[in-house]
């Protein structure tokens, strides 16, 4: 009975050492293949596009690319630190200042896709209507009908702010409501809330039946939403893969990454466009 | 009432489909956690039974500031360490962040307060005349402290058990410090909160339901342990 007893007491043990050395996904101090690590936003791994586009690159370059999906403002922070090689964001005005800031080079256009207003089936604030979308978004003011802003600073945070801008309003008040969060859930809390929110078209769609909001109000120039990849400098952070980014932003860019984008689908439709006007 | 039984119902599918990215996600969650509680316990559980045990000055101080460590945020805990981690910052060369040693990292952080406390705790409610009893008989100070903590092991694999659940449970480390990787760093945590804010509720509270199962099952584990040990 003793022995039994005290060889029940190494189970625990043996079981917490047997799960530290246990296989595959687990803590390795040095991964056998190269790792390269891409700092995205939440639309573009949420939505599946990654899943589709990255297996063939990893494929072909013999390395995993670590996909850490952040908003746009935190994943330029994260490239400004070299804690990551790459970034693919979408916030054109961030982009290039980090650009000249020194802390990335090589920025390309990879594809783009639009912004969205989403709002209640019945539309208290006429959006649906709306000659443009600074107008649509006078009107909800106008309204105080709820507004969720991620508040975040990510791409789509940026763009809600300058369509707030050239709208002249500064927006504020109960019905203005700053989440900080991440697309799916600012989404969620505006269809809780029978309330408009901006979003992009990708996550739109990935939404929708998830959802009791519809697409209210699209088109226009002023909801344009390119998305660009940038290496991060390798002169600054000497210890970054630059030369994986490289050859990940050739891939993106190249005819391979733009066939897979232009025919990634999802519900039917596809999210991503590339652009015809190359700037390489 | 649809959404809540399709929720579920999707649950059970992945459970029983055994899918594979779950299966990783479930086995870095164990293994962060154990890692995370083994290399906590070896400060831990020695300065839990020097507070509980040594009287020495500043020791309610001591007191104060490890049950104030068990209320820190994860994701302070996280921020301090991607501070410390990060390439700008002192251990930035050790290529630690977004990999599960991150995580492991912020997780003896976490571990560590609770399971020095509920040791303390345990050495505190003891009896404490162990220790002479064995000094006089020829121990040193060291073997009796050995004795000591032979004599409140339950107390002291209740604390390991508390720090465990911390570590298994917490998202805020997890996800500023591992970055969620699929098929890496993503544990069952960081998981729900990306199927939820891509809307797949059913498939997060699959994983809720999964993760919960591993906690009763390792909690039934040693409690099974514990009572065979009783004298």
């Amino acid at each position: 009975m003793e022995t039994i007893a005290r060889l029940l007491r190494l189970i625990p043990a043996a079981i917490l050492i047997g799960a530290t050395l246990a296989a595959p996904g687990g803590v390795r101090a040095a991964p056998p293949e190269a790792r390269l690590r891409l700092a995205t936003t939440t639309s573009t791994e949420n939505s599946g596009l990654l899943g589709v586009l990255l297996p063939p690159f990893e494929k072909k370059a013999g390395c995993r690319v670590d996909v850490i999906s952040v908003g746009t403002g935190k994943a330029l922070k994260l490239g400004e630190a070299g804690d990551v090689d790459v970034v693919l964001v979408h916030a054109r005005e961030l982009e290039d200042r980090f650009v000249a800031g020194g802390y990335g080079v090589n920025r390309r256009d990879v594809m783009y896709n639009a912004f969205v207003v989403l709002g209640p089936g019945e539309d208290p604030a006429k959006v649906a209507s709306s000659p443009d979308v600074s107008e649509a978004f006078r009107r909800i003011a106008g309204q105080e009908s709820p507004f969720v802003s991620r508040g975040d600073r990510s791409g789509t945070h940026l763009k809600e702010q300058e369509v707030w801008r050239s709208a002249k309003i500064v927006p504020k008040g109960g019905w203005y409501v700053e989440s900080g969060l991440g697309m799916g859930e600012a989404i969620t809390m505006a269809s809780e809330k029978r309330g408009y929110t901006l979003s992009d078209r990708a996550t739109a769609v990935a939404w929708r039946g998830k959802s009791r909001l519809a697409v209210l109000f699209q088109g226009g120039p002023g909801l344009r939403n390119p998305y660009g990849v940038i290496a991060v400098n390798p002169q600054r952070h000497p210890a970054v893969r630059h030369e994986l980014a490289l050859r990940l932003i050739d891939f993106l860019t190249g005819p391979e990454g733009q066939a897979i984008i232009a025919g990634f689908k999802a519900d039917g439709e596809q999210l991503f466009f590339t652009s015809p006007r190359r700037n390489h | 009432m649809d959404f809540l039984t399709d929720s579920v119902r999707a649950a059970l599918v992945l459970i029983l489909a055994l899918d594979p990215d779950i299966a990783s996600a479930a086995l870095t969650s164990l293994q962060v956690a154990a890692c995370s509680i083994l290399l906590a316990a070896i400060p831990a559980i020695p300065v839990g039974l020097a507070v509980g045990l040594l009287d020495f000055p500043g020791r309610r101080a001591a007191v104060l500031a490890l049950n104030s460590l068990m209320a820190v945020p994860t994701v302070l805990v996280g921020l301090l360490v991607y501070m410390v981690i990060s390439r700008r910052g002192p251990l930035g060369g050790l290529d630690l962040l977004f990999t599960p040693s991150a995580i492991v990292l912020g997780g003896i952080l976490l571990a560590g307060p609770i399971v020095a406390t509920l040791v303390m705790n345990a050495a505190e409610g003891a009896d404490r005349r162990i220790i002479p009893t064995a000094m006089t008989l020829g121990a040193g100070p060291l073997r009796a402290g050995l004795k000591f903590a032979a004599e409140i092991r339950l107390g002291i694999v209740a604390a390991l058990v508390a720090g465990f659940g911390r570590v298994l449970s917490e998202v805020g480390v997890a996800m500023m410090l591992g970055g969620n990787i699929r098929g890496y760093t993503r544990t069952m945590t960081t998981a729900i909160a990306l199927e939820t804010g891509k809307g797949e509720f059913g498939t997060g509270v699959g994983l809720g339901l999964i993760l919960m199962t591993i906690a009763l099952l390792v909690n039934i584990l040693f409690n099974l342990v514990l009572q065979r040990s009783r004298p």
